[in-house]
């Protein structure tokens, strides 16, 4: 029997908040090495409390066990921290055909207070307007924000840049 | 004796897969080297953990107790994701705690299944929780949740900015991802406190009343506790006294901004020195934890 390398196989496990996404393009998916009979594959959080964590771990485990891979380990690695920057190229235009806008560059640098509204560039996925409202910093998952197009009028969800 | 004696039997055992995320919420540290620098004393460790973790609980808590409640669907959900945003930040810290010093780990009844970052926050007494005393107030008005959550995210989000440096190499990694989240609340918190003091006579009257009713609890998180004092020194925590002046800059800019006076209050006392980083703590914070863990308390071999 011959089985595809553990790598591979993990890279189509998807997230179950974002399932356009694999988390090799959300970034979250590390590295996957093989010790002998066993595969340890690491992965980050996205957010300090994000729930999806044990599903990821558990989704890893059961479909490399489904490709063959009895001897499975999932490790947390949490430096560097997950950045939206990680998000590949073709995770972004997933995210994009699914409706939801991808995120801009991660801020750099220390914190900086602002007491304004945020004001991102960006286009409403599903007409392209460019004409976008922000209605809250903090949508339906940690990692979104919520927005609303002028002209189309759809509300639509924004991957925040942390 | 039937399945429906108690709704909670169903948590004894049985099959996970009826949890949306199943249950194995293992170690949130699986997989982290979680050794403990050599020349670092583990149980100073383990009470500045608390500290910060216990800081994050409990006013996650306090947040969450706005869910349904909140002034509108939106800032609802702002104030659920702050929350677990907390939560998660409790949670890594909790589990460090019990890392670098089992001791401080409630015993279970054998066979218990709760990991250790659930006993501390569930079986621990009162006196055992070193959160400062801002966090655990009873929420107030929106106004008064808005400003509890500029001076704690302020503080905090000046804190995790230093301990990114920490010669605790986990409690760098739990900060930098903290800074990232901070930075979002602090945001929130401050752009209400503008809104509400800029708004109508009466956001502007309740959001002095605000100010007024909680910054007497402000000076708990400026004061130097003896564990952080000993751990800055040695490069793993952060003395507040380094991020006071940051602070008290950036706060000034949100009042600045919000066209109100710093308040002139007094500050709460402390107990023969003594203040929520030591344990003791305001009656709230006895009804909060009885909330919190009655259930967890009343099942201690029950699956979560």
């Amino acid at each position: 029997m011959t089985t595809a390398p553990a790598a591979v196989v993990a890279s189509t496990v998807v997230d179950p908040e974002l399932p356009m996404l694999t988390l090799a393009d959300l970034g979250v998916l590390r590295s996957v090495d093989v010790d002998g009979g066993r595969v340890v594959a690491t992965i980050t959080p996205t957010y300090s409390g994000c729930p999806a964590v044990a599903a990821m771990r558990d989704d890893l485990a059961r479909v490399l066990a489904e490709a063959g891979y009895d001897d499975v380990e999932v490790r947390l690695s949490l430096s560097p921290a997950w950045t939206t920057d990680w998000i590949t190229e073709h995770g972004r235009q997933a995210l994009r055909d699914h409706g939801i806008s991808p995120p801009g560059p991660a801020p750099s640098g220390p914190a900086t207070l602002s007491l304004s509204p945020t004001r991102r560039a960006l286009s409403c996925p599903r007409c392209g307007s460019a004409r976008t409202e922000l209605t809250s910093e903090f949508g339906s998952t940690a990692c979104k924000a919520h927005y609303r197009c002028l002209d189309c009028l759809e509300p639509f969800d924004h991957v925040k840049e942390i | 004796m039937n399945d429906h004696d108690s709704v909670y039997d169903g948590l004894l055992g049985g099959d996970d897969a009826h949890w949306a995320f199943g249950t194995s919420f293992e170690d949130p540290l699986a997989g982290v080297d979680t050794t403990v620098p050599d020349d670092v004393d583990r149980a100073a460790l383990a009470a500045y953990c608390l500290m910060l973790g216990d800081d994050a609980l409990v006013h996650s808590h306090r947040l969450a107790e706005w869910c349904s409640n909140a002034p509108d669907l939106e800032e609802d959900i702002a104030l659920a994701n702050i929350a677990l945003d907390l939560l998660g930040q409790a949670r890594l810290l909790l589990a460090r705690a019990a890392a670098a010093d089992p001791e401080v780990v409630p015993v279970l009844p054998e066979g218990s299944p709760a990991p250790p970052e659930d006993a501390l926050a569930f079986f621990r007494d009162q006196s055992a929780f070193r959160n400062v005393r801002l966090v655990e107030t009873p929420n107030g008005d929106f106004a008064e949740t808005m400003v509890r959550l500029l001076l704690h995210a302020t503080w905090r989000l000046a804190i995790m900015q230093r301990l990114v440096g920490s010669r605790d190499p986990v409690l760098a990694a739990i900060a930098a991802k903290a800074v990232k989240e901070l930075t979002y609340h602090r945001d929130h918190a401050g752009r209400w406190v503008v809104t509400l003091a800029l708004g109508t006579e009466e956001s502007r009257r309740r959001l002095v009343a605000a100010l007024d009713a909680v910054w007497p609890l402000r000076w708990e998180l400026d004061r130097t506790h003896d564990v952080e004092r000993r751990l800055a020194a040695g490069g793993v925590a952060v003395d507040p006294v380094d991020v006071a002046a940051e602070v008290d800059v950036l706060l000034a800019h949100v009042l600045g901004t919000a066209e109100v006076e710093q308040p002139d209050v007094k500050r709460i006392g402390a107990h023969g020195g003594l203040t929520g980083r030591d344990g003791r703590h305001t009656e709230s914070l006895s009804r909060l934890l009885a909330e919190l863990q009655s259930v967890a308390r009343a099942h201690p071999l029950g699956l979560w």
